[in-house]
């Protein structure tokens, strides 16, 4: 999300940087740029007059064209007023009464059911005891749908029995969601499109019924103009307690994110990051707006780190990376533990475009290619895992063969392992050995030390992470 | 809609992906059009009036003001910025600066600008005029409405005398399978399937070899939604795409991408990354019962020069329209 909106800007910056001292008339050029930069982006068009019309006032009444540092200052303007379209930071859902129902609707195709299934698994690994219903008597196999995500995530779902119909299944579910003990109960409803009166009407009858701690609006993050409409007319009919933007993993410059809270006055709380049922992350503010604005999310990088790596492991990895005995097997496992994380490609976003992040385009990186040197080092023995010296072609190539790839292949990974073990001796290995002795967790260092290229939870190399 | 097969597979208006003229219509299916679109249109239309009207209201003259309050209004009906200020031009060449506003004059200029960027795209190629049964693949992103479209498509060559092939190429998503297989059941539509998780390639495979041994006239390829900023996604589907060529050779294939009206700015990019992976023949954009105005089709249209072929009006196999650009033009400023 956000791509291209994220490259105008610098650029407008970069401008605004370069004048020195910024003239009204600068500064209106500056701003004629970032109100197309935001309508490219499909921000809503009175969100987008009153945001630029703010930081016009502001930079003309904050004395910041008169100031040493005019550029920084507006820059800092225009992040303030980033972070206030976006709002409040994201809440987990509310639980109250027994059980506690969270309703979802929205258009069609927005991605309702998986965002039921994401919520189901996050507030099961909080230590709830969800419960789904399937609610969406209309699209085709909808229910058979959510039956096979439930599955996925081992949380029971209630689904309609014959002849019953919408308003049925609501009052039997919040029976036998008591009746078994569940916690939290998440309605998926049928998608809407809200010009349909009557289904409107259905919606409304089945809030009145299981009287929802949380009505929450799922939004497809690549919304135009028009559609950010529909959440503000949900809103008036259905008193939405949030809005879940889903598909933030595709290249949406984002307009959505920065419109709907203006335009329908309901908060953002969660984003739908990803084709996976755990793809899901609060919503923070703060964090988006830098990486709107180039500057990276380290702190959900470093939380997806904490969450996602045997602490323990990782600093066993690092400590032998900086030893000199770092050997293929360690090389594995440290792979390993990075796919942990997830898709690179999602960790890829939230780096800072600077340094050597700055060329790494997410959309190219194949998380395949972690799979296959894996594939290649478990085709190796383990005097060969050991000791790379003793490969000769006949052994490469029975590696190759071993685990489907090619000559060409194993030279690769071995050529990426042996630059690993040269670059750890070098400047960047003391970058590294200093932030070991200072005790971060997993060996990450912080600060500029990480815009220099210094590692990756598990200590892998930044500059050279996609090119295995 | 007793034509024998021979004469729809070669005339039908949909088949050979060409404009169809009036004559082809049949009474019923003309009046049917209007009442579809203009109801798919209704909403924009009326909300795009208001808008012009409010931002001429008052105003002696076409202003600096005034085209901004235009061009606003063309941004917010999702026509995408450069075609706006493309279209806001275009009014500035044709109305002198001073000269009295008129409403009516504005339409009429918006109107034949956007048509004229439509009818810009090239039609598709005329259908062969083989037995071999036509292929179609049908790719988009997640959540835009495949599997809909394709009973609907289904559904369409089917009241044109065409025997039908669904193959369940969503092997990916929960239920997708069982989605298509449940449309194939109420259209009476066969459709070749294989368990979920499979590879979507190995489905195309089947469907193409059962498509010939019944002797369809029509397979119709469903696929998983896919981001096209995946670029492991994308090569899958080049994959599925080399399988037809190599499978159906000489056999006509062409590839819709389905777009959802309520996007943004994004369907561009969607429309870019797809035609760049397996070269799209036509568009098929849907959802358009809502507010939404599919103004970002015609961005589609002028930028990567691809038809849009069909509009998705409604919920029923029956809501399928054929596209018609002077059409959609007129009835989106009139």
């Amino acid at each position: 999300m956000f791509d291209g909106l994220q490259g105008k800007l610098q650029g407008v910056f970069k401008r605004l940087k370069g004048e020195g001292k910024v003239s009204k008339e600068v500064l209106d050029a500056a701003l004629r740029e970032i109100r197309l930069a935001l309508l490219e982006a499909d921000v809503n068009f009175r969100v987008v007059k009153s945001f630029v019309q703010r930081i016009r006032e502001r930079a003309l009444g904050e004395k910041v064209l008169a100031s040493l540092t005019p550029a920084q200052q507006v820059i800092k303007i225009v992040k303030d007023e980033l972070v206030d379209l976006l709002g409040d930071e994201g809440q987990e859902i509310q639980i109250a009464g027994s059980p506690s129902v969270t309703m979802l609707c929205g258009l069609q195709g927005s991605g309702k059911t998986t965002t039921a299934g994401k919520l189901a698994l996050r507030l099961k690994e909080q230590g709830r005891h969800p419960v789904l219903v399937a609610a969406d008597l209309q699209r085709a196999a909808a229910v058979e749908q959510l039956v096979q995500v439930a599955a996925q995530v081992a949380v029971p779902v209630i689904t309609p029995k014959t002849r019953e119909g919408v308003l049925d299944v609501a009052k039997r579910s919040l029976k036998e969601a008591k009746e078994r003990g569940h916690d939290v109960m998440i309605l998926d409803s049928a998608g809407r499109l809200h010009v349909d009166d009557t289904l409107m009407e259905e919606l409304q009858k089945v809030s009145d019924i299981v009287r929802p701690t949380e009505t929450l609006f799922v939004a497809d993050a690549m919304t135009g103009q028009d559609a950010v409409k529909s959440a503000q007319q949900f809103a008036e009919s259905m008193s939405l307690t949030g809005v879940i933007l889903t598909k933030t993993d595709g290249d949406t410059r984002g307009g959505a994110a920065l419109s709907i809270r203006t335009v329908a006055q309901v908060p953002i709380r969660y984003l739908g990051t990803g084709e996976k049922l755990q793809d899901i992350d609060l919503f923070h503010p703060e964090r988006l707006a830098s990486r709107i604005l180039g500057m990276g999310d380290v702190l959900s990088l470093i939380e997806k780190a904490e969450q996602g790596l045997d602490a323990a492991e990782t600093e066993r990895l690092a400590r032998r990376m900086v030893s000199q005995e770092f050997t293929l097997l360690d090389l594995r496992d440290q792979l390993r533990q990075l796919r942990k994380l997830g898709p690179l490609s999602s960790l890829l976003e939230l780096m800072p475009k600077v340094g050597p992040f700055k060329q790494l385009d997410p959309s190219k990186v194949d998380d395949g290619e972690l799979k296959r040197v894996e594939a290649i080092i478990n085709s190796m023995t383990p005097l060969e895992r050991e000791k790379p010296a003793v490969l000769n072609a006949k052994r490469k190539k029975r590696i190759a063969r071993g685990s489907g790839n090619r000559v060409q292949d194993v030279n690769k990974v071995l050529k990426q392992y042996m630059a690993m073990r040269k670059m750890m001796k070098g400047k960047q290995g003391k970058l590294f050995r200093k932030a070991m002795k200072g005790g971060l967790p997993g060996g990450m260092p912080g600060g500029d030390d990480l815009f220099g290229g210094g590692g990756l939870p598990g200590g892998f190399p930044g500059g050279q992470l996609p090119k295995f | 809609m007793n034509k024998d097969e021979s004469q729809i597979s070669t005339t039908g208006p949909g088949g050979e992906l060409r404009l169809a003229d009036e004559r082809e219509f049949p009474f019923e299916q003309k009046k049917g059009f209007w009442k579809k679109l203009k109801r798919g249109l209704f909403m924009t239309h009326t909300e795009m009036l208001e808008r012009l009207d409010a931002a001429v209201e008052g105003r002696a003259v076409l202003d600096d003001e005034t085209l901004e309050y235009l061009e606003e209004s063309l941004i917010a009906t999702d026509l995408g910025v450069e075609t706006s200020l493309e279209l806001i031009e275009k009014l500035k060449e044709q109305i002198k600066p001073g000269e009295t506003r008129d409403l009516f004059r504005i339409q009429q200029i918006l109107a034949d600008e956007v048509s004229v960027l439509l009818l810009d795209a090239p039609r598709p190629p005329e259908r062969p005029a083989t037995n071999a049964p036509l292929v179609t693949l049908v790719v988009g992103v997640n959540g835009v409405g495949k599997t809909t479209s394709i009973a609907k498509l289904g559904r369409y060559y089917q009241q044109r005398g065409e025997k039908v092939l669904f193959a369940a190429g969503d092997t990916f998503r929960a239920a997708a399978i069982e989605q298509i297989a449940l449309w194939g059941e109420r259209l009476g539509i066969n459709v070749v399937r294989q368990n979920a998780g499979g590879d979507p390639a190995a489905v195309v495979f089947d469907a193409l070899k059962a498509g010939k041994a019944r002797n369809v006239g029509h397979v119709i390829v469903d696929t998983a939604g896919r981001l096209h900023n995946k670029e492991h996604l994308m090569k899958e589907l080049e994959k599925i795409k080399r399988v037809i060529a190599r499978e159906a050779e000489g056999w006509p294939v062409r590839t819709l991408l389905v777009l959802d009206a309520t996007t943004g700015h994004n369907a561009v990019s969607q429309a870019k990354e797809f035609q760049r992976a397996v070269d799209l023949d036509g568009l098929f954009l849907t959802k358009l019962d809502g507010t939404a105005k599919g103004g970002m089709a015609v961005a589609v249209a002028r930028e990567l020069r691809t038809p849009i072929l069909f509009l998705g009006v409604g919920e029923t196999p029956e809501d399928i329209i054929e596209f018609r650009p002077r059409e959609f033009a007129t009835a989106l400023f009139e």
